[in-house]
This record gives C-alpha cells, sequence and structure tokens, in this order.
C-alpha cells in the first residue's frame, strides 16, 4: 500500500503552519496524500516546485471538474458555485479577470491611501472607545478591510453585519450545506445590489460592471455576482486574519515591534514577513492535472488533484533559510501567500496597502498596547479554512 | 537588456510596476502591463529581472 500523508492539519500556534509540515518539507518536495473523500492526490511542500507548478498550464482550476481535489466536505459547496474567474482557466479566466484590474492597480492603491488612512483613523477611535480592554478583530481588525472592499465594490457598509456572518458560514461552515446556503444568501444579497445599481448608478466595481459589461451582454449576470461574492468574501476575511495575527506576532516579538514603530522605512518589509510567517490562506491552493506531469522524480497523471499550500513553501529553508525565525530583516517579498501563477491574488495590494496602514497606525495610537489573553490560550481554526483567531483581547 | 511586457499574458497584478517604476506601468483603462522604457540599460537590470522574477503570469521579459 501507498504511504499517504495526513493533510490539511491543524495548527499548534494560530500564526503559523503546523508544524508537522516541516518534516514533510525536508522529506522531499512531493507527496501522496488521502483526501477526506478517499481520493489519492499530492501535496507539494516546497517552494521551487509549488512555483513551477502553480504556474504549469497542464494543471486546472476548474472547481466543477469532479476530479478538482476538495479538502473537507465543506469544499462540495465550491462545485455548485457560480463561475468566478476563481475557478477557470485560459483564455477564458484572463477574459474575465480583466473586468475587475482596473479597480486594483498600483495607481489605484496609491489614490485609496487616504480614504484607507480615514478608515483606519475611525477604526482606532472605535476601539479606543470600546477599550481600554476590547476585541481587536471586531473593533479594528475586521472593520478596515470590510469598509475598504466596501468603497471598491460599491456595497453599502450599513450591511457589514449581514456580509460578514455570511461570509464567515460560507468558509468555516462545517457542512457543505452551510456554506451552500451562505453563498446563496450573498449571491441574492449581491444581486439586488446588481438591479439598484442599473436603477442609480453609483461608484464601485458592481455598479461599473453592472452599467457597462452586463448592459453591453459581455458579461452574464450570474458571472457578475459570482465575481462580487468572490472579491467581497476574499477582500476582508484575509486581510482582517492578517491585522489580527500580526498584531499578535509583533506583541509577542518586543525587541522586532520596538524596531517596527522607531522606523517607518520597515513597514512595507515587516508586513511581507508577517504575510509569509502567517501564510492564513495556507490551503488555497489546488488543482487538478489534465495531463501526465513529470516533476521532481515523481509523475502526477491527468485526473489527480494536486494541493499547493502555501505554508509550506513559505518556510522552505531553501528559500527562506532559518524559516522558523520571524525577522522582519529578512526578504520574504517572494512569499507564496498570495499564490503564483495567473490566478495569483488580485487584491494583493490592496492588501498590502491596509496592512502597511492600519498596523503602524495601532501601535501608535495604543502605545501601551498588550495581550488581553495569554496567546497560549488562543485556539486556532480549523485546518480546512482561512487562518486567524476569531477573537483577541487587547489592552492598554 | 530589450524589455518586453507581454499584454496577452498579463493579469495586472502590478508588481513589475513596484518592483521598477521607471520602466514599468499599468494603463489606466485595462490595468495591464505597459513598458516605458524598452531599452533601460544596463544600470537598470537588477530592478528589472526583480519586475520579471516576481510577475506571476511570464508577461515581463528581457531579451
Amino acid at each position: 500500500m501507498e504511504e499517504t500523508i495526513t493533510f490539511p492539519q491543524v495548527r499548534t500556534c494560530p500564526y503559523r503552519p503546523p508544524h508537522g509540515y516541516t518534516e514533510l518539507t525536508a522529506q522531499g518536495p512531493l507527496h501522496r496524500v488521502e483526501l477526506y473523500d478517499g481520493k489519492l492526490g499530492w501535496v507539494v511542500t516546497r517552494y521551487a516546485e509549488a512555483r513551477a507548478l502553480l504556474s504549469d498550464p497542464r494543471l486546472s482550476s476548474n472547481r466543477t471538474d469532479p476530479n478538482f481535489p476538495l479538502i473537507s466536505s465543506r469544499g462540495a459547496a465550491a462545485r455548485e458555485q457560480p463561475p468566478a474567474f476563481i475557478g477557470m482557466d485560459p483564455p477564458e479566466h484572463g477574459h474575465y479577470r480583466r473586468m475587475t484590474i482596473p479597480e486594483f492597480t498600483v495607481k489605484r492603491m496609491n489614490e485609496l491611501r487616504p480614504k484607507i488612512e480615514k478608515i483606519t483613523e475611525r477604526a482606532a477611535e472605535q476601539l479606543c472607545t470600546a477599550g481600554p480592554s476590547a476585541d481587536l478583530v471586531v473593533n479594528y481588525a475586521l472593520p478596515i478591510p470590510s469598509l475598504v472592499i466596501c468603497e471598491v465594490l460599491g456595497v453599502p457598509y450599513s450591511d457589514h453585519e449581514f456580509f460578514e456572518d455570511a461570509s464567515r458560514r460560507m468558509m468555516r461552515s462545517a457542512t457543505a450545506e452551510g456554506a451552500g446556503v451562505a453563498r446563496r444568501e450573498l449571491l441574492e444579497y449581491l444581486d439586488s445590489l446588481v438591479d439598484a445599481a442599473i436603477e442609480n448608478p453609483r461608484p464601485g466595481l458592481v455598479s461599473r460592471l453592472a452599467n457597462g459589461e452586463l448592459a453591453r451582454g459581455e458579461l452574464p449576470r450570474d458571472y457578475l455576482t459570482g465575481i462580487a461574492v468572490l472579491l467581497l468574501v476574499a477582500g476582508h476575511e484575509t486581510t482582517a486574519n492578517v491585522i489580527t495575527l500580526g498584531t499578535l506576532m509583533l506583541l509577542e516579538h518586543p525587541d522586532q515591534l520596538a524596531e517596527f514603530r522607531a522606523n517607518p522605512d520597515v513597514v512595507p518589509g515587516v508586513v511581507e514577513e508577517l504575510l509569509r510567517y502567517t501564510s492564513v490562506a495556507d490551503t488555497a491552493g489546488a488543482r487538478v492535472a489534465t495531463a501526465d506531469i513529470d516533476i521532481a522524480g515523481q509523475r502526477i497523471r491527468a485526473g489527480e488533484g494536486v494541493l499547493i499550500p502555501n505554508g509550506p513553501a513559505n518556510f522552505d529553508p531553501a528559500m527562506f533559510p532559518g524559516p522558523e525565525e520571524f525577522d522582519i530583516h529578512r526578504d520574504s517579498r517572494k512569499h507564496n501567500t498570495f499564490g503564483y501563477g495567473v490566478h495569483q491574488c488580485l487584491g494583493q495590494n490592496l492588501a498590502r496597502l491596509e496592512l502597511q496602514i492600519a498596523l503602524p497606525l495601532l501601535f501608535e495610537r495604543f502605545p501601551t498596547l498588550r495581550l488581553g489573553t495569554p496567546a497560549t490560550e488562543l485556539r486556532p481554526r480549523r485546518a480546512d479554512t482561512i487562518q486567524g483567531v476569531d477573537e483577541l483581547i487587547v489592552t492598554w | 537588456m530589450h524589455v518586453t511586457g507581454d499584454r496577452e499574458v498579463c493579469v495586472g497584478a502590478g508588481q513589475c510596476v513596484f518592483a521598477a517604476p521607471d520602466v514599468f506601468d499599468q494603463d489606466e483603462d485595462e490595468g495591464l502591463v505597459l513598458v516605458l522604457q524598452e531599452y533601460p540599460g544596463e544600470a537598470r537590470r537588477e530592478t528589472v529581472e526583480e519586475a520579471a522574477d516576481t510577475c506571476p503570469s511570464g508577461a515581463v521579459r528581457i531579451g
């Protein structure tokens, strides 16, 4: 019988990938895995092979393919999801992704900076009012990316309790049914926003596409709502977790925190190292082979699932020497946290900008900030979802 | 050093603009790669190689 490994594994520390992956990376780049449904596939645990495979056109992102690998039963809900480019292959993928690029260019990010700064200032006031001991997640880490993605998409922030809750259920529900219900609620909600935008055009991506590509017949309506759900969920769930875990990590490393506060020049590098270390979307990379692929002395056969987690690649000592060490002076820019290849995170520059603003401002406004709950008491999430903690009590 | 940006392949990640803003930009309408300097000179080699290396789609090439 073939030897298989367990994947995904649960974190022991919320802000770093499971310790069990270290040995797998040391043993080799590819491992056989038995998925939760009994199917056999591959897990890629080294950086070079991860990047090679993420840019290999013989691997497909088509989630409706019955062989597309699922890491838990919840994933089955994704098979029936409306088409969004995350689940498409070139050339169709590029055709639809392109419609969204104008909102995420470097120039647009620079234009958004003052708005994000204002949003962050207000979140700091909210946290201050809730204190002197309060939950960082609901008062700071979550409102910032939520407000920002609302601004970009043209979604009313007054609905944030609904869409934050539905996103959580979609991403973290234990069952496919629970995730499916949440996804349908979000689709209906975005669909109503499309109607509203057609009636009264407003700023933001949803209205631009509704009155442009949709009106011209270039974008089916269910594709538009699918794209909007993808961007709304991805836009706040992920960054919120890096703000939370990043704060936790900096508080746990006082020497590096002192330097982070004293020297604004190190901020971009600190953000990259936090993105590498926390690897919050660890299990996001999944593909199915459409042809036989020979790599690292192994043969991935057509039809087999390939999981390419970003945590093991980000902790590959060949790429990041002494990977266990959180080192703000390391050159971490080539981490795999945003993925690689044509599917690399559309919102990566927005996420970087939010983190570069939110983390320094927090420590500037709350110079005596410390943990209200010992880090050892924080519980990591289930292994098959975006990593983070549901609550982080801080005090000042 | 001859620099090209393949707009058919580009996915608008903008990594080239961060790496070498004097050589690359994204156009206003589509956000796809624009090469500002096709022959940037050897002094730019390091940043241009960084741009090619961080480009996720392989759109940036050095000839």
